[in-house]
């Protein structure tokens, strides 16, 4: 968040570094509410990844079309009900047509609202920015998003369930370790995964200091 | 009608087997922000346990009075697609008025508790009790959600509080630098969790 108030960086930068060094999982410690909750298959948490892909690129567009007629004292709430209105259609699209993956995400669609990279975004970039980079930034940062939980997700569902997608991979002797479907199981391959990125690329933040 | 075993029920349930950030992952991101002094998780987890129990009591008799199918002020009328939009509203609104309140009548509160009021509207495990009220089609009634609001809240406060004594011991600790913060944060939760886990067959 900081480089970005300190530099404007083109469309390109935007992306890159959402993705890597300014990744709003990882880095910024944002949105882990939800992070953890539904990647314990593959399946419910691409749809997850891409609704909020969905409500944070067009949450951020709007407030940014909107910018100028936001009276500042309650931006907040605006802002709010612009997700909610997103997150409702999502919502509402999911249960129309994909009913079993609806009650699969249970009340965790919703709770995308109270996602604080949704809001953050907003608040940080969109409401001082013109709408194209406001919407290219929402899009990467969810899918910075996305990309994180598919990775524990399929850490997750593999060796936690020995499956991919529903199909099994592993020959009929591998033992899943059940452990890592469990709640417990989430955190801890979270805090792995952190770790090892960490190692990997020191300089990626390092102390979050974000509230929120 | 219910009988006191089960409102203690739901009580222990909501409190351990189900805490709201062990088990259901609600409100990582103020608990990992906040739980640097006993102090500040103190008063957090009491402006989230206040906030909760006032707003899920509060929603529940908008979702049953109006915004449901058959409610009873507009039964013709299904409004539950509106839920999300509301709640949020109700929320942030209680927010507000809580701080104004606070403000102008408990000063000393409010410069102790304040300063978490705002990003309590953001925060998941109040957004998330709601949610769970109605997800599963209103299972419990008015009192039953009163007590499972409290118990949630409760729960919260609990595993704030627990983290901010684990983490004040780990100042101490020698942990390797790219687990310090965040990583190191996240796997202490892991083991509260499976701690946690330990009062599932008490409660079912």
């Amino acid at each position: 968040m900081a480089a970005l108030q300190n530099s404007k960086p083109g469309p390109m930068g935007i992306i890159r570094d959402a993705l890597g060094k300014d990744n709003p999982v990882l880095v910024q410690v944002l949105g882990i509410c939800s992070a953890l909750a539904i990647t314990g298959l593959v399946s419910t948490t691409l749809v997850m990844g891409l609704a909020l892909m969905i409500v944070t690129s067009l949450s951020c567009l709007m407030v940014s079309v909107l910018r100028s007629t936001i009276p500042y004292r309650v931006r907040l709430m605006v802002q709010m009900m612009v997700i909610s209105v997103f997150v409702i259609l999502v919502h509402l699209y999911l249960r129309a047509y994909h009913l079993e993956m609806s009650k699969a995400l249970g009340p965790y669609v919703g709770l995308i609202i109270t996602n604080c990279i949704v809001l953050g975004r907003c608040e940080a970039f969109a409401i001082r920015s013109k709408p194209l980079p406001a919407f290219l930034d929402g899009l990467a940062n969810g899918a910075g998003y996305a990309l994180v939980l598919l990775f524990i997700a399929v850490i997750r569902e593999l060796l936690g369930g020995g499956t991919l997608l529903g199909h099994s991979v592993f020959p009929a002797s591998f033992q899943p370790a059940m452990f890592l479907k469990t709640a417990p199981g989430a955190f801890l391959t979270l805090g792995v995964v952190v770790w090892v990125v960490k190692s990997i690329w020191p300089q990626t933040g390092a102390a979050p200091n974000h509230e929120g | 009608m219910a009988s006191t075993t089960s409102y203690t029920l739901i009580l222990l349930g909501s409190i351990l087997a189900n805490n709201i950030l062990l088990a259901k992952f609600l409100g990582m991101c103020s608990f990992i922000a906040i739980s640097r002094s006993m102090r500040t998780a103190f008063g957090m987890g009491a402006a989230v346990t206040f906030v909760t129990f006032c707003t899920t009591l509060l929603n529940y008799a908008i979702y049953t009075g109006v915004l449901r199918h058959g409610s009873r002020f507009l039964p013709a009328v299904d409004l539950s697609y509106l839920s999300f939009l509301i709640f949020i509203l109700v929320i942030a609104g209680f927010v507000q008025l809580v701080e104004m309140v606070l403000e102008r009548f408990m000063p000393s509160l409010y410069f102790s508790l304040g300063i978490y009021l705002p990003l309590i509207t953001v925060n998941c495990a109040i957004l998330g009790v709601n949610l769970f009220m109605i997800d599963q089609g209103l299972i419990y009634d008015f009192a039953q959600t009163a007590v499972y609001a409290l118990g949630s809240g409760l729960g919260f406060w609990l595993a704030i509080c627990l983290m901010a004594g684990i983490r004040h011991r780990l100042r101490e600790a020698d942990i390797p630098l790219p687990l310090q913060g965040l990583g190191m944060a996240v796997i202490i939760t892991g083991l509260m969790a499976m701690a946690f886990m330990g009062f599932t067959g008490m409660v079912n």
